[in-house]
């Protein structure tokens, strides 16, 4: 049958690590030549897709593949791993990286252009490193390298603030690595291993299992900037320029959240030892929630409005912690959910901070009171930012509320009705804040200001960002299936 | 596939997509853009005929796609579903043309029909909606398409009755939200039923449903403008009257009301409900909101907000026939959804020519001024009498059928609430005519009329249609097809215990 073997035959390819090899190479190129950095950028950005397809395919029906890259494997060498859950964070990456990359090219002057391309691809090439990794050091390498390339991003926009924002992110980052480094040494001195198959097979529950974990756990939480370590992440996201602080809050947050889901669902939700880590997570998601909500609610600007909001959608993500089955390991269905608000919400968040960006260019500020009419002047973002925030509210019929409605079913279920209680009062918390700005759209400000002109292309980027959030809620049948198996495959391969 | 599938999905796209066109016309391409309109409404009118014909003979129409595992995205057109499509539907075609001539000349007007056609749509879906998970996304998108319409005039009032409103009603939904999905998690179904869906849980479970049954009460009593869930509605009516007409007088009212009868029918199933013992704090609050809006609008000089609080008033009659929970009552209650959209309607449009020819917005400013519109003021004063139960325009049917349902089901003390609130309906309607016919205009009175019409032939003719339609709907109210006629039909058809 001549479709099965072009079938087979593209599942023999080498996808991942073409995922990962051709942004660096990108990366490598657009620096060296600053003239070509626009157009490699951009075709590598839209590439992903295609190749991520082709990984899809070859992932489908199977319960992860595995390569050794350069035919060495574990323990030895470096082992790539793509399993549904991987496609997921891949997936989101393409997507949102495909929207800035094509808003970034109309936002950037040359000048910073020419930065911008090589450290965008190098972030891109570290982010799909990390999602393929399969043992805990080629983690930390990955989880390092993006926040470098983060960190340079943040302050590619220069200034004071922007300098500060980067210093502050840098620090942080460079603790949160330390501080999983630790967990990961210790690990690897009680079991002799870093692979996670093999770590699968011989961790046990334990004192030194459970500092390790802490240490990690600690790590990645402040690089996810879960309450009360988001400190750092306001200013960085809020003065970096828009395409950045869309690529940081959609998807470099969400890097360290996988490893620790990764971490949570192969190895430790299994020691029955960790219930109490996860009731902990829990709450710092819930307090993350309401925290965050109420600052965005106070903020007078659109990008701190928006940043804060992201603190808040963050802790939605640990929620599922705390929710175990019967048999005491991770609940799945609300696991599902919470994969689901990781690509709803980057899908949004990346849509409103481009929307902002927007606002910003055209009026010279983002202070919210000072908005002057521009659901007449710039209506396509107007309508990219409402959409968004309708679905960051979960409010249908968007991705985000599908999300919601999901975890709420799982926490209900359950009988967590401080979860419930929480989820439900973010949901208006976050109405709140984001038809705030809305209404501001529509009002003439006080005094009149000189206004740029936004070229259209950053308009219907941001728009297009928000549509797909949109569309993830009309049709949600059609990828669920696939969420299902991202959380059942790593729980399987755990148990094993 | 069902024959259904079709025509349902075009009667949400024959307002879903002339509005998503319309948002992508340029402002001055008005004949495109008036064409789209009266398309849109037109086809979705001869479409819900199509389908009052079909039901009337015993076809069903359900569409069902997979939204959830186990839960689906289900439109069904039965009869109570054709009672408020037919009403909302009619209405649109109507408020259409009224607004083309009122919102002659004024900026943004793509922007505005866009949203008005989304809202239509919203409508449309909360009434067909087969479960509640439906009927929760399109009450929602309700919310969210008639916010751009409330601050529509870009002012700062605008803004600030936008940002109540929708702190009302997302709230509202919020609270929907959580009792559906409790209720979900204990029932795994969501699917409305004629005696409901909720009788085989056992009697541990009385606690949790009676906590469900006011969560979901109090989310579309927010829009049902239940008290003391209300106050939204008069601060709404900064929005344009063509908005102030169908959305707050029909759409977003109504969708809240009808809510109500879904959730206490065909969720809960009346009797289960009258067990739990909540239909009779659910009566009371009604009679409470009817007795208390009427005093409210006593007080108030602004005519829109006048009326605003005769809606609050007026609407809570739906509840309360639905909370009486016997069959000749819920008659009364499901024909006012009908009646009272009618002849409410009828005075927005008037308010709103009030308004645009003359700049009256206030009630002691109205002396004379039946002289100057005697049209306009005709149809508000025949939309008057019905409000206040006179016979034979519509109110009066819905008032009597309420009274006897009341009667029937020992609930006496609904009468007096009746009689008490069509008192104070006279006593806040007739001194409004009086002022405008029996008063002599202040000053040099009224501008002469333009052209040979009192008021642009849009303006006029839509407030004297729906205020004929009143008149009409109780004067023939035993033809076939008429509301009463229909409402019966639906007790027949839907509910148990209506011979």
């Amino acid at each position: 049958m001549p479709e099965g073997v072009s079938l087979s035959a593209l599942a023999a390819l080498p996808w991942d690590a073409v995922l990962i090899l051709l942004p660096l190479t990108g990366a490598v190129a657009a620096g060296l030549w600053p003239r070509s950095a626009r157009p490699i950028g951009l075709l590598v950005s839209a590439g992903g897709i295609p190749i991520l397809v082709g990984l899809g395919t070859a992932v489908a029906g199977t319960d992860g593949l595995h390569h050794a890259v350069g035919g060495w494997g574990a323990p030895l060498g470096i082992e790539l791993r793509a399993d549904a859950l991987s496609l997921v964070f891949l997936a989101t990456t393409a997507l949102v990286g495909l929207g800035v990359a094509l808003y970034a090219d109309s936002y950037f002057e040359p000048t910073l252009a020419r930065w911008f391309w090589p450290l965008w691809l190098f972030l891109l090439g570290a982010l799909n490193a990390l999602f393929l990794s399969a043992d805990l050091f080629n983690l930390y390498v990955t989880l390092e390298l993006m926040g470098l390339a983060a960190v340079a991003l943040t302050a590619l926009g220069g200034g004071r603030a922007a300098l500060t924002g980067a210093m502050r992110y840098l620090l942080a980052t460079l603790l949160g690595s330390l501080v999983y480094l630790l967990g990961v040494a210790l690990l690897y001195h009680a079991t002799g291993t870093l692979d996670f198959g093999l770590l699968g097979q011989r961790l046990e529950a334990g004192p030194a299992s459970r500092t390790a974990l802490g240490l990690m756990g600690a790590g990645l939480a402040l690089k996810t900037a879960l309450f009360p370590f988001h400190f750092w992440l306001p200013p960085a996201h809020a003065s970096a320029p828009a395409p950045v602080s869309a690529l940081l809050s959609a998807l470099v947050v969400k890097a360290s959240f996988y490893i620790l889901v990764r971490l949570w669902l192969e190895l430790f939700a299994p020691l029955a030892a960790t219930a109490a880590t996860g009731q902990v997570l829990g709450l710092l998601g819930m307090a993350a929630i309401l925290w965050g909500s109420w600052q965005a609610l106070r903020q007078p600007r659109v990008k701190l409005l928006v940043a804060y909001s992201t603190v808040a959608q963050i802790g939605y993500l640990f929620l599922a912690f705390p929710l175990l089955s019967a048999a005491g390991l991770p609940d799945a269905a609300a696991w599902r959910a919470v994969l689901w608000l990781v690509l709803a919400h980057a899908l949004a968040k990346a849509a409103m901070f481009l929307a902002a960006g927007n606002l910003l260019r055209f009026g010279g500020h983002d202070r919210i009171t000072d908005l002057d009419c521009v659901a007449q002047r710039l209506p396509l973002t107007v309508a990219a930012f409402a959409l968004a925030g309708v679905s960051i509210a979960g409010l249908p019929p968007t991705g985000g509320f599908i999300g919601k409605w999901l975890l709420l079913e799982a926490a209900l279920l359950q009988g967590r009705w401080d979860l419930v209680t929480v989820m439900l009062l973010g949901g208006l918390l976050a109405a709140g804040y984001v038809f705030k700005v809305v209404g501001h759209f529509f009002t003439p400000a006080a005094t009149r200001h000189e206004a740029q002109r936004v070229p259209a292309r950053m308009e219907w980027t941001a728009l297009g960002l928000a549509v797909l959030a949109l569309l993830l809620g009309l049709a949600p049948g059609i990828l669920l299936p696939w969420f299902d198996s991202a959380v059942v495959m790593p729980m399987a391969g755990a148990r094993q | 596939m069902n024959p259904g599938n079709g025509i349902l999905l075009s009667v949400l796209a024959s307002s879903l997509l002339p509005g998503l066109v319309i948002f992508a016309i340029a402002e001055h391409r008005i004949a495109l853009r008036t064409t789209l309109n009266l398309l849109g409404a037109v086809v979705k009118l001869v479409l819900v005929g199509w389908m009052l014909w079909g039901v009337a003979h015993g076809q069903a129409y359900e569409l069902r796609l997979a939204l959830l595992p186990g839960l689906d995205f289900v439109l069904r057109a039965g009869p109570l579903a054709l009672l408020f499509v037919t009403l909302s539907s009619v209405l649109w075609l109507l408020t259409t043309l009224y607004a083309i001539g009122y919102l002659e000349g004024s900026p943004h007007r793509s922007r505005f029909f866009g949203f008005f056609s989304l809202c239509v749509t919203a409508t449309v879906g909360v009434a067909l909606a087969g479960n509640l998970l439906t009927f929760l996304l399109f009450y929602e998108l309700l919310t969210l398409s008639t916010y751009p319409l409330v601050v529509h005039r870009a002012t700062e009032a605008a803004r600030r009755a936008g940002q109540s409103y929708l702190v009302y009603t997302l709230s509202g939904g919020v609270l929907l939200l959580a009792g559906t999905v409790w209720l979900y998690s204990l029932t795994g179904t969501l699917e409305f039923r004629a005696t409901g869906f909720v009788q085989d849980l056992d009697a541990s479970h009385h606690g949790a449903l009676i906590a469900i049954f006011w969560l979901l009460i109090a989310g579309v009593g927010v829009k049902a403008a239940l008290f003391p869930l209300h106050g939204w509605l008069p601060q709404a009516m900064v929005a344009p009257a063509p908005v102030s007409a169908l959305l707050h007088a029909v759409a977003v009212v109504k969708a809240g009301a009808f809510g109500i009868v879904r959730i206490v029918y065909e969720v809960f199933g009346v009797e289960q409900a009258a067990d739990l013992g909540v239909t009779l704090p659910l009566a009371g609050l009604a009679a409470f909101t009817i007795l208390y809006g009427s005093l409210r609008a006593l007080y108030q000089d602004d005519l829109k907000r006048r009326l605003a609080f005769s809606t609050v008033s007026q609407v809570s009659y739906i509840a309360l026939g639905v909370a009486i929970a016997g069959p000749i009552a819920t008659i009364g209650g499901l024909v006012h959804l009908v009646h009272q959209g009618l002849m409410k309607i009828t005075l927005f449009f008037c308010a709103g020519n009030l308004a645009e020819t003359l700049h009256i917005h206030r009630i002691s400013e109205m002396d004379g001024v039946g002289r100057r519109l005697p049209w306009t003021m005709g149809a508000f004063t025949l939309a008057a009498f019905g409000m206040i139960g006179l016979p034979p325009v519509a109110g009066f049917v819905s008032k009597w059928y309420l009274g006897l349902g009341a009667m029937e089901a020992g609930q006496d003390w609904v009468v007096l609430v009746l009689a008490g609130s069509s008192l104070l309906n006279a006593a806040y309607f007739l001194p409004i005519l009086h002022r405008a016919w029996f008063r002599a205009p202040a000053g040099d009175g009224f501008a002469a009329a333009g052209g040979r019409h009192e008021t642009g032939w849009l303006l006029l003719w839509p407030p004297v249609i729906t205020a004929a339609m009143s008149l009409g709907a109780g004067m023939l109210a035993f033809i076939p097809f008429s509301p009463l006629e229909w409402v019966q039909f639906i007790g027949r058809r839907e509910f148990i215990g209506y011979e």
